[in-house]
This record gives C-alpha cells, structure tokens and sequence, in this order.
C-alpha cells in the first residue's frame, strides 16, 4: 500500500485535532505517514501513533530556520520524490494552502483546497467542498501529478489505531530562493479558554446588534459550552478580535447548533456558517435575511433575551 | 518601482451563481465584476505609490472578454495601466495552469512588487499569490493583514489562528493582502474620466509564449465529478418576544434539540 503524507499540524508541538483528522483521513486512502517539522516529544510521537501513524518523519526545526514556509514545501517536494505518495494531506489554514500550493507548482500536481470531506474511490481520493457560500457541493479528483489536499477542521471523526510510528530523520537543504522571506517577530495568541471555533459543536455569535457589549453573547455561549464568534462589522468595529469572525474572510465554520445573535445575515456571514446543521437567530428586526434560514428565530432584543435565556439554561443544566 | 496587481473577474457573490451541465462556474447568467477582495490588493498598491511617489501600478487580469471590465473598475481607481490576458483556449482552466498564465505575462511587465488579493470570491482557493511566487522563483509573504515598503525591503503583518507574525522580504517579491488592510476607495468622477485615457493591452497565449495545450479545462489537474445544489434552507418557527416568551421558547427549542 503507498503512503499517504501528513503534514502535521502542531502549536509549539502539541499536536491540534485537525492532524487526528488528517491521519484518519489518510487510512482510507494508504498507509499513513506523519511529517512532523519541529522538536518531536514523546507525547507528539504517541499521539500521531494513536491515529495510525506508521511512519513519522521528523525535521528539526533548525533546517527549515526563521523563513516563511517556503521550506516546508521543499521539505514536502523532497519527501513526495522519496516515497511517492498516493496524497499529500494538510490542514487547510492559511499556511497550509500556501505549502500545498507551493508543491503543486514543485511536482507539476493537481491541488484541491477545503475539503471538508475526503473519500477513497480505490486509492484516488475524492474531495468534497463546499461552495458559492455553501449553496453547492462539489466533489473533485486530482488527475495530475500527487493529489494535495488541503483539508478543514472536523472534515473526519478521528478514529484511534495503534500505527507503528517508526521515527525517521530527515535532512534537508533549504535553498537560497526559500530564504527570501524571513520571520521578524511571532506574538502567540492567548487562548479564550473556550472551544475552538472551527471545532466547537455550538458557536454563539455576536454582530453590530450587540452594539459592542459582548457580554450577553459570552455568557450564553459559556453556558452552553459554546465557541464565540462575531460578524465582521462586529470585528471592524473592534469589539471582538478578528480571529473569531465568522464569514467569507474569516472562518467558516460547520457546527451541530449555530446562534446568531445581533446579526443581519449578509452573503458574506452566511459563507461562513450556512451549512451549521440547526441555526437560531436572535434579532429586533424581523425582515433581517439571517432569519430566512434558522430552524427557530426570536424577534426580539437581545440584550433582554440572551441573559433571560442564559439563566434559564444554567437552571435546566443544573 | 513598478507594482503588478492580479485581479480577477468574478461572478457577483450576492447573484445566484451556478454551474454549467459542465461544471464550469456559469459565467454568463450573473454579472460579473471585479473580485471585492482584489480591491484591498489596488487599495494598498495606491497607498504604497502615494507614499513612495514614484511607483507605478499595472493591473492585470486572465478571464473572459468581459474581465476587461475589472481591469477599467482598478484604472479608475487609480492604476496606471492595464493588461488583459484572454484567450479560448483558456476558459476552464484549474488554479495550476492559471498560475502559468499569470506568472509568464508578469514577466513581460516590468515589476518589484507583485500584488494579490487573499483569494477570488469565487474560487476561494487562495492559492495563487503563493503558486506564481513559486513560478517567479521570488519570495512570497501572504495573507497580509498590514503592508509597508521601506526601501527595498517589503513589510507585512499576519494575522494566524495561534499567532501574529511579522514577516520582511527584499524586492522583487509577491504579497497578497487580506480585507484587514482597510477599505478601498471609490472611484472618483475625476477617476473615471482619466481612465478612459489610460492604456490597457490585450494579450493571447501566444504572446506569452504560452503552449495552449498546457491551459484550459482539458489540462486542468483537478477535475469536477459532480455538483449538487444544496437543498435551500427553510425558515422554520419565528416568535416575537413578549416580557421574556421569546427566551422561553428559544430554551424549550433547544431542550427539545436535546442541546440542553
Ligand atoms: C469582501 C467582503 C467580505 C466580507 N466578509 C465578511 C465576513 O467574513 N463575515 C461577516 O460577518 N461579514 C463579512 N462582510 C460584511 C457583510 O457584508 C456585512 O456587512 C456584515 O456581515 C454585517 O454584520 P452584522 O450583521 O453584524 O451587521 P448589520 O448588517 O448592521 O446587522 C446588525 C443586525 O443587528 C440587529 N440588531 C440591532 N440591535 C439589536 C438588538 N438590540 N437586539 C437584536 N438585534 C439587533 C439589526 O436588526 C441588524 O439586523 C464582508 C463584506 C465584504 C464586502
Ligand atoms: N484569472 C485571474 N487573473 C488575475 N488574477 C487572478 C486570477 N485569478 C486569481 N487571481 C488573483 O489571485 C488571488 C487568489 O485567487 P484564488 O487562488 O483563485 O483564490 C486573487 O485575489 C487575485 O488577486
């Protein structure tokens, strides 16, 4: 069976769900292979194992030093030469895109991007995508070269199998032309402490309604255990950081229940969460668009209902 | 120094935009326009030639006759100069052969910096900027949510999922920007009138020494098996609230959902 690469997605080395995915993903279609570019601890190495690692290449940080992430496509070209990979999987964030784009170009491959679904048609993957703001799915081959896929958050349930995880060095040269672009400062975000956004099975979302109190939106959101996210006149507003928008240029996201509260309904929101599977919508305004599309709406204003629906939840969950 | 922006023609993303039986974008049932998310790409090409004052910006664009018309929309915004890359053989073409296209007429055009917006709002890949960068075989800084030119030296800031980084490069290099860059402008009367003047020239494959049988829905590296129209969304039940029964039934709603 040929391999399938992984490139692992980790913050600081943990390694994030979305690499879980991935290797569950790649199982249907070879035989797992991780690419870990970084410090590879014994924790990293036994969770890529978990999920059906059954090779791990490691390359040291060092190699691929302060520069953009041209090198990590180099990293990838040469692997992809070395075992001639069935796919090349990676996590479709801004960076990852940019890896795959850069090895579609090195191995003359066909690349697809936000998949949010990957099946097996006797080794060839097929992606599934979701399209024109989630009104279209599309489900595409690569027919040239190694197919790259860029892959989204929650695209597979992990699924654990013990993989052999035989850890194998890799040494690389970087070449001069990737070391055009260099890193000058790296400020890691502080986490919310709440559910990832991509991840989280329900996201409470605050827009211009809010009018830049956030805090009947957190509340509920914290109640139900939910992710917070926000519109982007909420955003350019800079009552929420930009990391939590929701929308055509900001995440989208896919969650069992979606709650927007003080949100109009514009294309460019819905693109970001239109395939939720229940939606809900709190707003005064009872022509807003956002409610041609929930499951139950409350015209109403949501500084009174969200904190009324807030205790009430607290009370039933006891 | 001269800036190249890429912009693209798209269909209008509030339209109802389709497929074809081929599973090609339907191009001719919306209208099209210029690529919102390229507008931030012009926006900061025209503050980068206002600030170093000697810079000029040629637009450029690969579509269909009509893409002309995003190429007019960026001249009177305030860009220099324009080319149009159209040719039959390029309809249907995947991001890998566009990328082709792109990178070989840029090297016809005198350039340093190479500009893009973060994706097209249409195709939503946002794997161009990083794909031609690789093809010029200069340095790529992407998904920029800030950009600033010192010298020859190109600054920008991005925004990531777990951290914001700061990134320098030297010219010639490409970099896409993203809508946090800041709104574009509109053009002016005085805007419009001037670009009726202002050059812009129409290139075939041939002129780029492009070999035909490398571009185009044939060629492309991916291929679309099926499309499908997700069933619309169906508005289910709306309240009005009244002294707390809006609340009410939005708990008994996600009881009965078994989110609670
Ligand atoms: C290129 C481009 C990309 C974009 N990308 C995104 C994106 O990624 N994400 C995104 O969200 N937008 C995006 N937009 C912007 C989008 O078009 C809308 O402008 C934006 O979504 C509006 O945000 P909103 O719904 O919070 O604000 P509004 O449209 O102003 O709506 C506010 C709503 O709140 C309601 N309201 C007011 N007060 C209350 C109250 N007290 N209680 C209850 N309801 C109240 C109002 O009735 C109204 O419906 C993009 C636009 C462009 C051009
Ligand atoms: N046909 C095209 N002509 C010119 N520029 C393009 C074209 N397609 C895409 N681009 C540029 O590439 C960026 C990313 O596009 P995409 O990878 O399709 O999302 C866009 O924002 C444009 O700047």
């Amino acid at each position: 069976m040929s391999e399938v690469l992984v490139l692992v997605d980790h913050v600081g080395g943990s390694v994030r769900k979305t690499t879980n995915e991935m290797l569950t993903i790649a199982r249907r279609l070879g035989e797992p292979s991780a690419v870990f570019i970084g410090q590879l601890s014994d924790d990293a190495t036994a969770a890529l194992k978990q999920y059906g690692a059954e090779k791990i290449y490691v390359i040291d940080p060092n190699a691929v030093g302060p520069y953009l992430v041209t090198p990590k496509a180099e990293v990838l070209a040469q692997l992809v030469e070395q075992a001639s990979p069935a796919a090349v999987l990676m996590s479709s964030s801004a960076e990852g895109k940019e890896v795959g784009a850069r090895l579609a170009v090195k191995t003359d491959s066909g690349m697809i991007t936000d998949a949010v679904d990957v099946e097996s048609d006797g080794g060839t993957p097929v992606a599934t995508q979701s399209v024109f703001a989630g009104s279209y799915t599309v489900k595409s081959k690569v027919s040239k070269g190694t197919p790259i896929i860029a892959v989204k958050p929650n695209s597979a349930t992990p699924e654990a199998v013990d993989g052999a995880g035989t850890v194998e060095q890799v040494s690389i040269t970087i070449s001069d032309a990737a070391k055009g672009a260099q890193m000058t400062g790296v400020e890691p975000k502080k986490a919310s402490g709440r559910p990832e956004l991509t991840e989280a099975a329900i996201v409470v979302a605050g827009g211009r309604g809010t009018g830049g109190n956030f805090e009947p939106v957190e509340q509920l959101a914290d109640s139900l255990g939910a992710a917070v996210g926000a519109s982007r006149a909420a955003v350019d507003s800079g009552w929420y950081p930009h990391t939590f928008q929701i929308g055509q240029t900001g995440k989208v996201v896919s969650p069992q229940l979606y709650v927007a509260t003080g949100i109009s309904g514009a294309i460019q929101h819905r693109a970001g969460m239109q395939t939720s599977k229940t939606i809900i919508a709190v707003n005064k305004d009872e022509e807003a668009p956002i409610f041609e599309l929930v499951d139950f709406g409350v015209v109403g204003d949501l500084h009174s209902v969200l904190p009324t629906v807030t205790e009430e939840v607290t009370k039933r969950k006891g | 120094m001269n800036i190249v922006v890429c912009v693209k023609y798209v269909p209008d993303a509030t339209g109802d935009r389709r497929f074809e039986a081929d599973n090609t974008v339907d191009r001719v049932g919306v209208d099209g326009l210029l690529s919102e998310l390229d507008e931030y790409a012009i926006e900061q090409a025209l503050q980068i030639k206002e600030k170093t004052g000697d810079a000029e910006v040629t637009v450029l664009t690969v579509g269909p006759e009509g893409a002309v018309d995003a190429v007019r929309k960026a001249l009177q915004m305030g860009a220099d100069k324009g080319v149009h890359v159209s040719d039959e053989a390029i309809a249907g073409s995947c991001a890998l052969s566009t990328s082709l296209v792109l990178a070989e007429a840029i090297k016809k055009i005198d350039h340093d910096l190479v500009m893009f917006g973060m994706g097209s709002t249409d195709g939503a890949m946002g794997v161009l900027p990083a794909m031609v960068s690789e093809r010029l075989g200069v340095p790529g800084m992407t998904f920029g949510s800030a950009i600033e030119v010192d010298g020859d030296k190109v600054k920008i800031r991005r925004d990531g999922d777990t951290a914001t980084v700061t990134a320098e490069g030297k010219l010639p290099l490409v970099a896409s920007v993203t809508d946090q860059t800041g709104e574009a402008r509109y053009p002016s009367f005085k805007g419009i009138m001037a670009a009726k003047k202002k050059p812009v020239e129409t290139w075939s494959l041939s002129d780029l020494g492009v070999d035909a049988g490398l571009v185009g829905l044939d060629a492309a590296s991916t291929t679309v098996e099926n499309t499908e129209a997700r069933p619309p969304r169906t508005a289910g039940e709306i309240v009005t609230d009244e002294d707390g029964s809006g609340a009410k039934a939005l708990v008994d709603f996600l009881a009965s959902k078994k989110f609670i």
